[in-house]
């Protein structure tokens, strides 16, 4: 099969996979929340959460109606032949995914209010590109629901602030959010850059494993001090009291301009939904997310 | 918790009956109509011209559901709630005028809503949110479905459902909040919150 072939194939099992079954890691997480949850409202919603899980995962079907706006993440090896055909590929897998499985359609003219009805359209699906050098690439389809996109929050700060402005603005872009979000979410924070790079540091964060901190101790432990804020909070699974209002918060950074301090949050709902593939030189593929599932 | 049952169509004194934090299942009918279909039932309204679906006594949902079409045949596959706040400038307009009793969806409403719902008699129940499946599980047939042409998931789509839930009851006919009183309790929360983290 040529890459371009492969590539369409897999996306589409891609797609399938992410908006009908979420990773272990987030799984996981949402379990030990409903082991944890004191509040009896909270703890409904978190079984209710589960169950849906279940119900979606055995018979394959999107686990939320609202399947997202779509990007993807592409790590392209410089070691491939036809990476310029990537795209198309991408392209046509989220027209036959649309159709498929299905999704909802989701991409929308901001002027003319038209729905393509396709899920694709201007710069949708959005694909980032990182060039490596490796005897593989690794595609991540991500379907984003608007219902936490709509929360999503940028700020630039003064220098001067520094990092209480940050824990600031974080903690009151939780509250600010409430149940809007559905929480319990996923938190991410890109620290630095310009304010485009800010955003796309805070989306990264949300590809990040449930379970691995940023490798940096102090912004680890930065990330737990936060998260452990935002759960005193007391919102809760959808607002409505408890816990649980995050199952993990993410940082990533960059360096700054010395005249601005910017800060992005962007705010994943629990069904947080992605998955990764590896293409080697060779023709096979695995799958990072979803461990042992056949992508072919 | 201790599980209320309802039934449609519903009386007033069947809603004023329930309080914040209720644990509550819907069986009967229920109309879906999120953004385009509130902006023409308040058109129709403003217009005079008869609505084709009655929500007397009915419950109202803000969802825009994933459907699937097999022949002429129409299949719910996913069907969970959607932000309701933005159905608040409408909504105490169509609590007033065409009787609906109860409204599900996800996030909760304002003032304005929350004030027709203690006038009027109505109340507001949360479905956890992005649930979807769940839902769809509940819907045992679709009635029928209106305004097909403001697109899937804008359309009004009329359906039978059993044991739909789990519903909380969010806002409440006696003019209580859960996302209100949750809000006030997390501002009271927040400034010792963002003392400790920033001293640490």
């Amino acid at each position: 099969m040529n890459l371009q072939r492969l590539i369409e194939k897999l996306t589409v099992n891609l797609l399938w996979l992410a908006v009908t079954e979420l990773p272990v890691d987030v799984k996981k997480a949402l379990q030990d929340a409903y082991m944890k949850e004191r509040n009896p409202v909270g703890k409904i919603q978190l079984k209710a959460i589960l169950e849906n899980i279940q119900l979606a995962e055995e018979e394959r079907i999107p686990m939320c109606q609202d399947t997202g706006l779509i990007s993807f993440y592409v790590k392209a090896s410089s070691r491939f032949r036809g990476l310029s055909k990537i795209e198309e590929a991408l392209m046509k897998a989220v027209k036959r995914a649309t159709v498929e499985i299905p999704l909802r359609p989701n991409a929308v003219n901001p002027f003319t209010q038209k729905n393509t009805k396709d899920n694709t359209g201007r710069y949708i699906p959005y694909i980032h590109w990182s060039i490596i050098d490796k005897d593989y690439m690794e595609i991540t389809a991500f379907p984003k629901g608007g219902g936490s996109e709509n929360m999503c929050a940028l700020r630039i700060l003064k220098p001067a602030d520094g990092l209480s402005g940050l824990k600031r603005f974080v903690i009151e872009s939780v509250v600010d959010a409430g149940g809007m979000p559905c929480p319990p979410t996923i938190i991410g924070v890109g620290v630095g850059g310009i304010s485009d790079v800010a955003m796309n540091l805070a989306k990264k964060a949300l590809l990040r494993p449930i379970n691995e901190s940023n490798p940096d101790p102090i912004i680890a432990s930065l990330e737990r001090d936060l998260l452990r804020a935002v759960n005193s909070t007391g919102i809760g699974p959808m607002g409505l009291g408890g816990d649980s209002t995050a199952l993990a918060l993410k940082i990533e950074y960059a360096h700054r301009h010395p005249a601005s301090y910017p800060v992005a949050i962007a705010f994943q709902c629990w069904a947080a939904r992605r998955a990764t593939a590896r293409i080697y030189l060779d023709g096979s593929v695995e799958c990072l997310s979803h461990r042992g599932r056949d992508l072919l | 918790m201790k599980k209320i049952e309802l039934y449609t169509p519903m009386s007033e004194k069947n809603i004023r009956r329930l309080n914040v934090g209720d644990y509550v299942f819907l069986n009967g009918t229920i109309i879906t109509a999120r953004d385009l279909a509130h902006r023409r039932m308040m058109k129709y309204m403003a217009e005079k011209r008869s609505i084709p679906f009655s929500l007397e006594g009915m419950a109202l949902y803000h969802c825009g559901p994933l459907v699937k079409a097999h022949g002429d045949e129409w299949a719910v596959l996913a069907a969970g709630p959607t932000t309701s706040m933005r159905m608040e400038s409408f909504e105490d307009g169509i609590i007033e005028n065409l009787g609906v009793r109860l409204i599900i969806g996800k996030g909760g409403m304002g003032e304005k809503t929350r004030e027709a719902m203690r006038r009027y008699g109505a109340a507001y129940a949360a479905f956890t949110g992005g649930a979807a499946v769940l839902a769809a599980k509940c819907i045992k047939r679709i009635i029928d479905v209106k305004w097909l042409d403001l697109g899937l998931p804008e359309a009004v789509w009329i359906f039978e459902v059993k044991h739909f839930g789990p519903l909380i009851i969010g806002i409440d006919s006696h003019g209580r909040s859960i996302y209100e009183e949750v809000r006030a309790e997390t501002l009271r929360r927040l400034s010792g919150i963002i003392k400790d983290v920033i001293s640490e």
